[in-house]
């Protein structure tokens, strides 16, 4: 029992989003109301994010802004030692992901939108239900 | 289903935890991860492009490819939207409310519009009495927010920001002015012509930088051999390319940011919503 | 100077954005910009597979930047051959679908061209990259350009069938994300050559065999392997018929590559096959794919449903072949992936002629279509011969380097499966024949009311010559499949 709760302790940061992203999936496979399940879909892959992230973090470094870099002539004087800094290719791989799920999610309301227009209801069963009225399939 | 779902939850969870054990600690310095190429980009970086700012340097310039799609993924989700969702038929009957006695006006005939102004106002079932406080706030801060926007976008090589977020930064001041006043008002500055034109642009921006690089006898996005096209120390060519293509990046974002949420609000009718 | 790999993915994205802006300014020009992006994109991939033919594989450095920290395209012949393939069907589809999207978008075609590239540049994308986290944004474009193009087409069911798209293409791409995470964070490396070599090393870890497993199911539910099909019919019977041509041959066939160029180049075949030796479990699934696509197939009422499941079929003889863990069955998936592109790609051809004059393809609909559309007909049959595996058509060749390679492996269940599934597809399409030919043509043709009586008959030359030159490479493709082995698929294997 304490081997597992060290371990857990040392890692506490995979485990937390392992939970953060089976709350998402869980939402998406169980939920009735189709945006409950875009709500699921956000925290799925907010998790992704927050185990990226948690990649590149590194003990006693700061952000990756290389300093004193800014005056121009001078960027050659300045000695940059890698531990100082954090990973910077995770956090450029997770603006990707947010951009694509922000994407993915506008997408989703939009359609969100199309099936409320049509069906007048977001709730699964019922949409089934006028599914079966609207007649076979064309 | 809820069952079954728990039982995949819980089996995904499982498997995922199962490859964590040989993960390296939290924050260890000397994980692969941090080492193998992190080094790399951190010691290199600045004297290769001449940016401070290492995740803008990785972003738009080591990995610059990848941002290119990820705009091209923004304009097509404001794409989709539009396909989705716009609906170009006009409304049949109309709603006016005379301001000084505040008397509604229900018009059935689609083509007779009346003109809004200080007389007459538009009234839809989002219609709020207006607020002369919520009005002049937001007026006096649109201005200051789109400033900040664009000192993000300029200021992304130095510090954190960037094209995207100084877009979402913008759009949303855009944003701002259709929530505080109406979305008229913002439909009717910001044409959805205009909007559609400049999504596409913005991402043009990127690839004609991009592009234009071939010709001058370098590889695709190869920004250094630009230095001939533009005045000024050809060692900071890199640095004014990443500039260049983050500011398409900022017109792209904006642009479909306020596209998708204008077609959201209002169904795709541009008349009503919030 | 030579920026050809680049071109292939440049110009459909460039003539995307082109087109974007053409919707609103002029939009009858943005059919003819799709048209000459597309040429151009195919010109390119024709050079690159002569180049890489005569000189070996090319790398292409993004910005210059060496890999690993830069993203690099490795193309070598398997790329190069997936490449023109997509590329030419897309063009070529294009030529076809003018008087379709008219027909189904007409208000608003040029955003329609639009999408339809962007959908082309991310396929031609995912098959050029050497870069794990680029394919991914690349999968992202084709899959949110697909999710569009489902909603659009069928007003009633659309949007609900995309949305359900969406949840499952969301887990997918996530899957091969948190792979892609578990790859680096042993490696630290995103370039998949470069890690390749450094995985060499860490053969026995359990971080390694979670990011295989998920980048497998990412990719699969992408591929729409069974059980994780469900998206695939729906989706193929609501999209608009000129996005169903292309999205049928190419989505699936794409992701076959990618998980065949994930096996062989960056996870390597000694460790699937020899370390892990999951060959067997997966072969099994490919079967149990293959009849339940083949059984939901003879279910179905309505021809384009049918076609979706007799893919989801192919997908598990490809599958299966990949796996088979030997040069003949993945000779067999490789030269399937080039055959099938083409078999289905003739099918839904002649199936977007049939719905561009019909409206909808219930098999009652069909009755005595052979009279009134000989030559869409005639493309069928032989699309639909090729399926099957009739020699000299190219859909035998493949099947007889799959059934080869079963033998080898022993997998005798495997072969089985595919002869079975291969009798079951000539009984449904005698079953669609039988309608076509002998059933006479129902008095006053249309459905309910009989004032929509339209005089049927041939479709528009436009879709007929493309027919035609699509029938012709099927034969082409099977006489000179001993030479495409030989030039492209056992070089690339050595």
């Amino acid at each position: 029992m304490t081997d597992l709760l060290t371990l857990i302790v040392a890692k506490y940061n995979y485990w937390l989003y392992v939970i953060l992203m089976m709350i998402g999936l869980y939402a998406m496979i169980a939920k009735n109301n189709l945006i409950k399940k875009l709500v699921g879909m956000n925290i799925f892959q907010t998790a992704i994010i927050l185990f990226y992230v948690s990649i590149g973090y590194k003990r006693d470094a700061t952000i990756p802004i290389i300093q004193n870099a800014h005056g121009g002539n001078d960027t050659h004087a300045a000695v940059i030692h890698a531990v100082d800094y954090i990973n910077p290719l995770p956090h450029v791989l997770m603006l990707t992901a947010i951009v694509v799920s922000v994407a993915t999610f506008g997408v989703a309301m939009a359609l969100a939108v199309r099936v409320y227009q049509r069906y007048q209801t977001l709730e699964e069963d019922e949409l089934r239900m006028r599914l079966v009225d609207i007649g076979p399939e064309k | 289903m809820k069952f079954l779902g728990f039982i995949i939850v819980c089996l995904t969870g499982a498997l995922l935890l199962y490859g964590t054990g040989e993960f390296p600690g939290w924050g260890d310095p000397h994980s692969p991860a941090s080492i193998h190429l992190s080094n790399d980009y951190i010691e290199k970086a600045v004297e290769q492009t001449q940016v401070p700012n290492l995740v803008t340097a990785v972003l738009a310039d080591y990995r610059g490819f990848d941002t290119m799609f990820e705009t091209a993924v923004v304009f097509c989700a404001g794409l989709a939207c539009f396909l989705l969702l716009r609906d170009f038929k006009e409304k049949k009957e109309r709603f006016y409310r005379h301001t000084p006695t505040g008397v509604i006006l229900h018009v059935k005939d689609s083509k007779k519009v009346l003109k809004t102004g200080k007389e007459f106002e538009h009234m839809d079932k989002d219609w709020v009495p207006s607020d002369l406080i919520i009005k002049t706030i937001c007026r006096i801060l649109i201005p200051f927010i789109q400033i900040y926007a664009l000192y993000v976008v300029a200021h992304g090589d130095f510090s954190p920001g960037g094209g995207f977020q100084g877009g979402v930064i913008f759009g949303s001041s855009l944003i701002l002015l259709a929530i505080s006043y109406d979305l008229k008002v913002l439909v009717k500055r910001v044409k959805e012509k205009i909007l559609g034109i400049f999504a596409a642009i913005g991402v043009l921006i990127y690839v004609g930088i991009a592009a234009i690089c071939m010709p001058m006898g370098g590889n695709f996005l190869d920004y250094s051999k630009l230095a001939p096209l533009v005045p000024g120390d050809p060692h900071h060519i890199r640095a004014l390319g990443m500039l260049g293509v983050e500011i398409g990046v900022g017109i792209a974002v904006t642009a479909v940011m306020v596209i998708i949420y204008i077609n959201i609000v209002s169904e795709g009718r541009h008349e009503e919503g919030l | 100077m030579d920026n050809y790999p680049a071109l292939i993915v440049i110009t459909p994205l460039l003539a995307a954005l082109l087109a974007g802006i053409a919707a609103w300014t002029e939009e009858r020009l943005s059919y003819p910009i799709a048209l000459i992006g597309l040429a151009v994109s195919m010109f390119a991939a024709f050079k690159v597979l002569m180049q890489v033919i005569t000189s070996g594989t090319i790398n292409y450095r993004m910005a210059g930047w060496a890999p690993p920290m830069g993203i690099e395209y490795t193309i070598d012949l398997l790329n190069a051959m997936v490449l023109l393939i997509v590329a030419s069907i897309a063009f070529f589809n294009l030529i076809a679908s003018y008087k379709s999207v008219e027909q189904e978008t007409s208000d608003r075609a040029g955003s329609f061209y639009a999408i339809y590239l962007l959908f082309v540049t991310g396929l031609l994308g995912v098959t050029a990259t050497g870069d794990l986290f680029n394919l991914y944004v690349l999968i992202e474009i084709t899959s949110l350009t697909s999710y569009t193009m489902v909603a659009l087409g069928d007003r009633d069911r659309g949007p609900l069938a995309s949305l359900n798209y969406i949840f499952i293409g969301v887990i997918g791409a996530s899957f091969y994300l948190l792979g892609v995470g578990y790859l680096y964070l042993k490696t630290g490396s995103l370039n998949m050559v470069d890690v390749a070599n450094i995985l060499s090393g860490l053969h026995g870890s359990s971080t390694i065999l979670v990011a295989f497993i998920l980048c497998m199911l990412g990719i699969w539910i992408k591929m729409a392997l069974f059980p994780m099909h469900v998206w695939l019919p729906n989706a193929y019977s609501y999209s608009p018929v000129a996005f169903a041509r292309i999205v049928a041959p190419l989505m699936t066939k794409v992701m076959v590559y990618v998980m065949i160029r994930l096996m062989i180049t960056v996870f390597g075949l000694d460790y699937i096959f020899e370390t892990l030796n999951l060959s067997e479990a997966v072969v099994w699934l490919a079967t149990f794919a293959i009849i339940a696509g083949a059984v939901m197939a003879l279910a179905q009422k309505n021809l384009k449903k049918m076609l979706a499941y007799i893919i989801v079929c192919e997908i598990g003889y490809m599958v299966g072949g990949a796996w088979m863990g030997n040069q003949l069955g993945m000779t067999g998936a490789i030269l399937h992936i080039l055959n099938d592109a083409l078999m289905t790609f003739a099918l839904f051809l002649a199936v977007g002629s049939m719905v561009y004059k019909l409206k909808r393809v219930d098999f009652i609909d069909l009755k005595g279509l052979f009279g009134k559309m000989p030559w869409t007909m005639a493309g069928f049959v032989l699309a639909a011969f090729s399926i099957i595996g009739v020699p000299p058509t190219c859909g035998f060749f493949s099947k007889w380097y799959l059934i080869l390679g079963a033998f080898e492996a022993g997998a005798y269940h495997f072969a089985a499966a595919l002869v079975i599934s291969s009798l079951i597809c000539a009984v449904l399409f005698f079953k669609v024949f039988e309608i076509c030919f002998f059933e006479p043509m129902p008095e006053g043709h249309g459905h309910e009311d009989s004032s929509s009586h339209v005089a049927i008959e041939e479709a528009p030359l436009s879709m007929l010559i493309v027919s035609g030159l699509v029938s012709i490479s099927l034969v082409v493709a099977g006489l000179y499949s001993g030479t495409i082995v030989n030039t492209i698929i056992l070089p690339f294997l050595q």
